[in-house]
């Protein structure tokens, strides 16, 4: 049997199995987090697999069964996730939402999640649409894209992406859910950097959002997809055995001295420049593409638990005697 | 002139908010405080920053009395906007102090009252050059005005001065030498015309300390080993998040490293506040948030979701005045009855009632041990009156117990178990065993969640798992009845008994009282949590009559108390409510009970 660098084998990230529709995106995202998780070695007791409501965050029953899960409120995972982290903070905080989860009645949250920097990997399985309630809009939908009856979408969509950006995000990268070569090492790149990383995932839903009229469909994204850049995920003290011609390459050290190789695809596009990714996003968009890739990186933030001065023991071990005021400064709070 | 009234009567001080008579105030109940007599200060505040009225009511009570009083014997008034209400709100024989200014003449001018002009713009305006200063320290002149008419010595009010301004020893000199200037002009311009008299006793303020509800609540937080909190600004539970952090501050960093064993998170609304505890909660943190009715509707939601999925959080509710926005600034007991069945569905939490400052701290300590040992959130009910006034509390006792985290499997433990299950009702008490995330073990996780589940935390739509878990919720229920702080009682078999919680409390206790004079005696039981005790039952039980006194209008507590006790005693029942903004006074209480008792058709029930 293969095992990881833990010595765990790839059944153990496995979880039970799926009840989404046969063709999900979701189940596609599912399998590439098993085995981004697995190659990581990550440690299933370290893991916590926060969600929201939704089709999306049903997920986390599928994957590592035996990691915690904590399947929370409609669009409320980021405070939850938020709490879990503050309490412990050597949890690997997963956190899995969906468009509507996040970008409609959870923007709030997620905003905030954002500015705070959390450590946290925040995935948005993006199908532009609510499934479990049969295929309403979400807030994702692109202007013009159509339901299944046929009815257009008017207003203006939220792009994720953008959106995290603008708010001082540390990590922002999208993907597509069937793409797991560009998919797998970002999360990967994701598990390693400390503070927020989002990675927006176009997913499509094989059942209310596959047409003709969708932009979140197999076919519209294999026709509109616009790769910024491919990432290679090279472990904290591993070698770069790959040889890149110069130039071609942008390579990122993140927080826990691991690095991401990105190499250029398209165009020569700066995952350090903020700006840059945000016109990136814009011009795309204008040219009815959308830019995959890991878009923005700053590794150099600190995140929530650092900024807030806690200290490195998990704050749920701590006792009476490390929480409570001394018997002698006790005294002189009532003189 | 009239019999003399030494040390029970009541002060007020009328004056515009934002205009920095809060110290003054406070020197003030501080003086009378250290001459050993028992004070209650009451403030009556505006929603609003500075330019509206605001009054400060101190009661002096020899026998000790914290409710509020109905009526003003001693004015000070100095805000021009009130002042013909105010000075017509004064009792007969009282008296008013008032700035010279104001017109007493025709048909305002009452004759049953002393009025004491004195010219506080003009002497400040003689004494500060300091524009900006001139607005505070013209306060402290009418505390040397007061002293001296009422009897506070000099070094008395330095002494109060002291304390008020312990922070800042610059400011102690400025503030005496203001206040002085209160006495010489009482002395030199003022003659005595008033039976209002302060004289120094020994023993009922002796060992006693000012402190309000929300910072006892918040040293319970530091006590109960609170290390997570998630807030978000609301009158009038903000002052409880801070006083936490000002004592995290203080107690929680440490001194070499900088570093704090605590996280204190200032949340974008109340639903990310409730999250992040539960969320904290549930990977083991003792966990809170503090808040207000607006605050309690948006946690709603996830109270059920903490309800349901066994997760611990505690939530301080400081009630203010609702419906909607409401009074922010004025109290209510008004969400007893909402926060016990807080969330959609079927939903019943553990509620306490703190009545005093030391409950306020001790219960914030039984919250964490409650919700850790039921696996569920515990809302600590507090009110304006309590978290925001100052009240007269013995030292807070330092805590003996040991945190109770509840049943939590560890490693050790899960490799002594053939297996286990997170709802499993393994001991019968309904309360199951949970692990936290982190646990090192390959059977410790499982999944939480809000949507139905087995015993094994499986999702499941069976109507039997369903009914099955919320039958155990029930359980559960039952057993934190006799868990929760239990009533406490004053009883001599009398046929008419009281029934109240939390600050309505202070009243009843002048009630009785009153009520005694007049050959009525009554038993008391004071309700400290819900779920009922069972003594509830019991003590209804040995009552013709109960009367259910509360401050709100619907009578929540009441209504409550019929919908779960027996059939054959609700009828014993009566229910009497208060419910203007302001705490309740005893007549609130005497009043309704004995037009009650005085109606054959009630005596004969």
């Amino acid at each position: 049997m293969t095992v990881n660098l833990i010595g765990l084998g790839r059944d153990v990230y496995k979880g039970l199995p799926t009840t989404l529709c046969a063709g999900c995106g979701h189940n596609s995202i599912t399998n590439h987090l098993i085995k981004a998780l697995f190659e990581y070695g990550v440690q299933p007791h370290k893991l916590a697999k926060m969600s929201g409501i939704g089709c999306s965050s049903k997920t986390p029953a599928y994957f590592v069964e035996q990691a915690h899960g904590f399947n929370g409120v409609h669009g409320r995972m980021p405070s939850a996730a938020t709490g879990a982290k503050l309490a412990n903070r050597e949890l690997m905080v997963l956190g899995i939402s969906g468009d509507g989860d996040t970008a409609s009645i959870g923007l709030g949250q997620f905003v905030h999640m954002v500015r705070r920097n959390l450590d946290i990997v925040y995935i948005v399985e993006n199908n532009g649409v609510y499934g479990l309630t049969k295929g309403q809009f979400s807030a994702t939908a692109d202007v013009g894209s159509t339901l299944k009856n046929g009815t257009p979408n008017e207003y203006s969509t939220i792009d994720i992406c953008g959106l995290a950006i603008e708010l001082g995000a540390t990590f922002v990268a999208r993907s597509f859910s069937g793409d797991g070569k560009q998919l797998v090492p970002m999360l990967q790149a994701a598990f390693s950097h400390r503070g927020t990383s989002i990675i927006d995932i176009i997913s499509p839903c094989v059942t209310f959002n596959d047409h003709t009229g969708s932009t979140k469909s197999y076919s519209y994204v294999k026709d509109h997809e616009l790769v910024a850049n491919m990432p290679d995920f090279i472990r904290p003290r591993e070698e770069v055995t790959v040889d890149y011609e110069p130039g071609t390459v942008q390579r990122v050290t993140l927080e826990d001295g691991a690095q991401v190789l990105l190499r250029k695809v398209d165009r020569d596009y700066d995952a350090t420049d903020r700006i840059g990714a945000l016109r990136t996003i814009h011009e795309s968009r204008a040219q009815g593409e959308f830019v995959t890739g890991l878009l923005f990186v700053d590794p150099n933030v600190p995140d929530l638990c650092e900024r807030e001065k806690m200290i490195e023991k998990p704050l749920k071990d701590l006792n009476e005697e490390d929480l409570r005021i001394s018997r002698e400064a006790w005294t002189t709070l009532f003189d | 002139m009239q019999q003399r009234s030494v040390n029970d009567f009541t002060i007020r001080v009328a004056t515009v908010n934002g205009s920095g008579s809060q110290s003054s105030n406070l020197v003030l109940t501080n003086a009378i405080f250290r001459m050993g007599i028992p004070v209650a200060p009451k403030n009556v505040f505006p929603s609003n920053i500075e330019g509206l009225p605001t009054w400060f009511d101190v009661r002096v009570s020899s026998k000790g009395y914290q409710c509020r009083t109905r009526e003003i014997d001693v004015l000070v008034a100095l805000n021009a906007a009130t002042w013909r209400t105010d000075a017509a709100s004064v009792r007969p024989g009282g008296v008013i102090v008032h700035e010279a200014t104001y017109p007493v003449s025709g048909e305002a001018q009452r004759d049953d009252v002393t009025y004491y002009a004195v010219p506080f713009n003009e002497l400040a305006k003689a004494n500060f050059k300091d524009g900006a200063l001139r607005k505070y320290l013209l306060n402290m002149i009418y505390v040397g005005v007061l002293a001296e008419l009422l009897g506070i010595d000099e070094a008395t009010i330095e002494a109060a001065i002291g304390t008020q301004f312990k922070r800042k020893p610059s400011a102690v000199t400025t503030n005496m030498d203001a206040a002085r200037l209160g006495f010489v002009h009482t002395r030199e311009q003022l003659t005595k015309r008033d039976a209002f008299a302060l004289e120094r006793i020994a023993g009922p303020t002796d060992g006693l300390v000012f402190m309000d509800g929300n910072r006892a609540a918040a040293l319970g937080c530091i006590m109960g080993g609170c290390t997570v909190a998630a807030w978000y600004p609301i009158t009038p539970s903000s002052s409880l998040c801070e006083s936490f952090i000002q004592l995290a501050d203080k107690y929680r960093v440490d001194k070499t490293t900088g570093e704090k064993n605590v996280a204190v998170v200032q949340a974008e609304d109340e639903l990310a506040a409730i999250g992040m505890v539960f969320g904290a909660g549930w990977a083991g943190a003792r966990a809170m948030t503090s808040t207000s009715g607006p605050g309690l509707s948006l946690m709603a939601e996830w109270a059920g979701y903490g309800y349901y999925a066994e997760v611990p959080g505690v939530i301080f509710d400081v009630q203010r005045a609702g419906p909607s926005t409401g009074l922010p600034t004025r109290t209510m007991q008004g969400d007893v009855a909402f926060a016990y069945q807080l969330s959609h569905g079927d939903t019943k939490h553990i509620v306490l009632l703190p009545a005093t400052v030391q409950e306020a701290y001790e219960m914030a300590m039984d919250a964490f041990d409650l919700a850790d040992r039921f696996q569920t959130p515990v809302f600590v009910l507090s009110d304006l009156d309590l978290g925001m006034n100052s009240w007269m509390t013995k030292p807070l006792p330092y805590p003996e117990r040991p945190f109770d985290r509840g049943k939590v499997l560890g490693e050790k433990d899960l490799n002594r178990l053939e297996s286990w299950g997170r709802y499993r009702d393994v001991d019968h008490d309904g309360v199951p065993y949970r692990t936290l995330p982190g646990t090192n073990h390959s059977s410790a996780g499982f999944f939480t969640r809000g949507t139905g589940h087995d015993e094994e935390a499986r999702y499941s739509e069976q109507p039997d798992v369903w009914q099955r878990n919320l039958d155990r919720l029930v359980r559960k229920h039952d057993t934190a009845r006799m868990a929760v702080p239990q009533p406490v009682t004053d009883e001599r078999q009398n046929a008419i008994g009281l029934l109240a919680y939390g600050t309505t409390h202070h009243a009843i206790v002048e009630a009785r009282d009153e009520l005694r004079k007049d050959g009525i005696e009554v038993d008391y039981m004071r309700v400290r949590a819900l779920p009922f005790s069972s003594d509830i039952a019991a003590f209804v039980r040995r009552h013709d009559r109960v009367y259910v006194v509360e401050q709100n209008r619907d009578g929540q507590v009441y209504g409550l108390l019929r919908a779960e006790l027996p059939q054959h005693l609700i009828g014993r029942l009566h229910s009497i409510r208060h419910y203007n903004g302001v705490p309740i006074d005893a007549h609130a209480v005497i009043d309704p009970l004995l037009a009650a008792e005085r109606q054959p058709a009630v005596v004969a029930e």
